[in-house]
């Protein structure tokens, strides 16, 4: 068991009160001595030391800032608790910290402001890195030599190639969810060969290009602001401004390229899949058989859907790759920053695709391709 | 050697053997770390300096051998019992201070207070990192401050605060002057040497920088061919006739630390005796000299 700190407290004659510190005043054994000491309230005049068998730089804060504030003789101090005691006193650490509480009301209201203004800025903001990103993407057009096609290509594969597996397998499962519950619900009606405009109309307009893009937001999009996040914090990315190489070109343009080039083919690939699940689904439960499925999708589902969610992805991939490179941009300072960022990049990319994809829908009502 | 005690020696390394792959770091090393003394660990880049602090202090597994440390074998791993009983009783200042980015300097000193000791009261556990703070040679305001905020040379005093939390009896120090303008290095390296007297340290410091060494060092070790091929005095290590040794402190920049040492003493003998205990109050006074 360890040996604590304690103290004793003896009234001597003419009003003398003298409190002897025991034991070890070492930072292990303090414990709660300095509360106790706190609590007396007696006016002590002698702080005792010889009865402390040891003593760090903590029990010699203590000693000193209870005869201090006591204005107590102190006696009985061995040489090095001397010694601690005149350290300790020189770099004494209880001033009050500068600065004043405020109230509530202007603790609220200055949040407030501040998050209004935060946000204002953030939209402006992102509106000049967007340009940012165009300008690039120009002066790389117009110089092609300056363009990075191996980071391109190693982007395209880290966002297309390597995400085909899970989002092949949820669009297939999500076919399934829309078959079986169109079904069941079309049955009502006695349509239920209706299960096959439902299930490949609305994969290839809609769902398949949405899901991807939450699928790719969620794999890419927070990717790319925890790794430039994290050259940015160590210094990586001033490191290549030094050396005249544009983080634009070098580390923007190609993942925001390789989420534009990627997305359509994802979200074509996620509305074939969706497809087959709906097919596998309605020979088992609805007993259209798999291929008159596929067949009916020829004849029931017109071109300009397709077009529709194939027209919609690189949108939708320019909001990602631009939410997650931004983000990834504005981390300093530390690495709390960095996980705060990159919830950021997904949640502000997978929010602004779901708004675009509200007008794109009611646009292309609008224009005729209902 | 009979006087293996780990009261005369907090250091004991016997025979460790350290490497990555097919690399091998460190042969049969051996070496001993004096209660009480500031011993200086120096040594060609990539001859293992950091990885043998970083086997002592346990981050390390190494290959094969012993190192006991206040006569606890660590070499084997560090248990639950022995790091309760070990960890509280060392320092480690890292290479770039290794603050914890999202707490202020005085909650970095905090940390270790709050781990091992969670009795002592929120007060004073305030009090007692403001106050490492300020003997690390910090202004008061910088316990409010984020690491970020602070220049290279601040953060390793935030460093050395944080590491001092506890009072160790064992201060390892990883580099603390590299990346120090002249004045900056001279100032830590007094400040250390201020420390280890006021508060009785052993310090285990590796470095590169030859004022250090003639400045602070008690003794030197130096590490070549994979192990420790010398210990002692740098006075001992000049007359012994390895190359590598001659070189080092007899290269240009060896012989300006050793002629600025000689200055440095005779100004000094005169104002030596005048100074009081305790010195680390001076430092106070002159916080942040390396700048920004």
């Amino acid at each position: 068991m360890r040996e604590w700190a304690d103290f004793t407290l003896e009234t001597g004659d003419k009003g003398a009160v003298v409190v002897a510190l025991l034991g070890p005043l070492r930072v292990s054994s303090i414990g709660d001595l300095d509360r106790r000491l706190e609590a007396l309230d007696d006016h002590v005049t002698r702080l005792d030391l010889s009865q402390a068998t040891d003593i760090d730089t903590a029990g010699a804060w203590i000693a000193w800032r209870f005869s201090r504030d006591w204005q107590a003789e102190l006696t009985g101090a061995s040489d090095k608790a001397q010694r601690l005691i005149a350290a300790v006193s020189q770099a004494r650490g209880d001033d009050e910290p500068e600065g004043e509480h405020e109230g509530p009301l202007v603790v609220t209201s200055g949040w407030l402001g501040k998050n209004v203004l935060g946000a204002w800025h953030g939209v402006y903001k992102v509106l000049g890195f967007l340009g940012e990103v165009m300008i690039s993407l120009g002066s790389v057009l117009m110089h092609p030599r300056r363009f990075r096609t191996k980071a391109l290509v190693h982007q395209m594969e880290l966002v297309g190639v390597t995400s085909l597996g899970i989002i092949g397998l949820m669009s297939f499962l999500v076919g399934i969810v829309i078959a079986q519950q169109g079904a069941v619900q079309l049955r009502e009606f006695g349509a239920e060969m209706l299960t096959v405009n439902l299930t490949g109309r609305i994969s290839l307009r809609e769902l398949g290009i949405l899901m991807t893009a939450i699928m790719v937001a969620g794999r890419s999009g927070s990717a790319f602001a925890a790794q430039i996040g994290t050259m940015k914090l160590t210094e990586e990315i001033d490191a290549m401004r030094t050396i005249g190489v544009a983080p634009m070109e070098a580390l923007v343009v190609p993942r925001v390229l390789a989420a534009m080039l990627m997305m359509p083919l994802l979200g074509f690939f996620a509305g074939v899949c969706a497809i087959i699940g709906g097919a596998v689904i309605s020979a088992f439960q609805i007993g259209i058989p798999f291929f008159t499925f596929l067949r009916r999708i020829q004849e029931v589902v017109p071109l300009h859907d397709f077009w529709v969610g194939i027209i919609k992805a690189p949108v939708f991939g320019l909001i990602i790759g631009v939410a997650g490179c931004y983000n990834g941009m504005q981390v300093k300072s530390n690495s709390e920053e960095v996980g705060l960022r990159t919830t950021m990049a997904v949640v502000a990319g997978i929010f602004m695709v779901i708004v675009l994809d509200a007008f794109f829908a009611v646009f292309f009502s609008e224009v005729g391709w209902g | 050697m009979s006087t293996d005690s780990p009261g005369e020696f907090p250091i004991i390394v016997e025979g460790l053997c350290n490497g990555f792959g097919d690399q091998l770091i460190h042969e049969d090393l051996s070496l001993k770390v004096r209660r009480g003394e500031i011993l200086g660990v120096v040594g060609g880049s990539g001859t293992g300096k950091s990885v043998l602090m970083r086997s002592i202090i346990g981050l390390q597994m190494p290959r094969g051998g012993s190192i006991k440390v206040f006569g606890n074998e660590v070499a084997d791993g560090i248990d639950a019992q022995e790091s309760i009983d070990i960890r509280p009783r060392w320092g480690v200042l890292f290479q770039g201070g290794a603050l914890f980015s999202t707490l202020t300097v005085g909650e970095n000193v905090e940390v270790p207070l709050r781990q091992f000791f969670p009795e002592i009261g929120d007060n004073l556990r305030e009090e007692i990192a403001r106050f490492k703070v300020k003997i690390s040679g910090l202004p008061e305001e910088a316990s409010f401050k984020y690491p970020n905020e602070l220049s290279g040379g601040m953060k390793k005093r935030a460093g050395l605060a944080r590491a001092l939390a506890l009072d160790p009896e064992l201060l390892f120090l990883d580099e603390p002057t590299a990346g120090l303008d002249p004045i900056g290095a001279a100032a830590f390296d007094q400040l250390t040497r201020e420390l280890q007297e006021t508060l009785g340290l052993t310090v285990f410091l590796i470095t590169h920088d030859l004022d250090t060494l003639y400045e602070i060092c008690d003794r030197v070790a130096v590490l070549a061919d994979r192990k420790v091929i010398a210990v002692g005095t740098i006075p001992e290590l000049l007359a012994l006739d390895h190359p590598w040794i001659q070189d080092y402190f007899n290269g240009p920049r060896g012989r300006s630390a050793q002629n600025s040492q000689a200055r440095g003493r005779a100004a000094k003998q005169s104002t030596e005796r005048a100074r009081a205990l305790p010195v680390v109050a001076k430092m106070m006074d002159k916080p942040g000299t390396e700048g920004a």
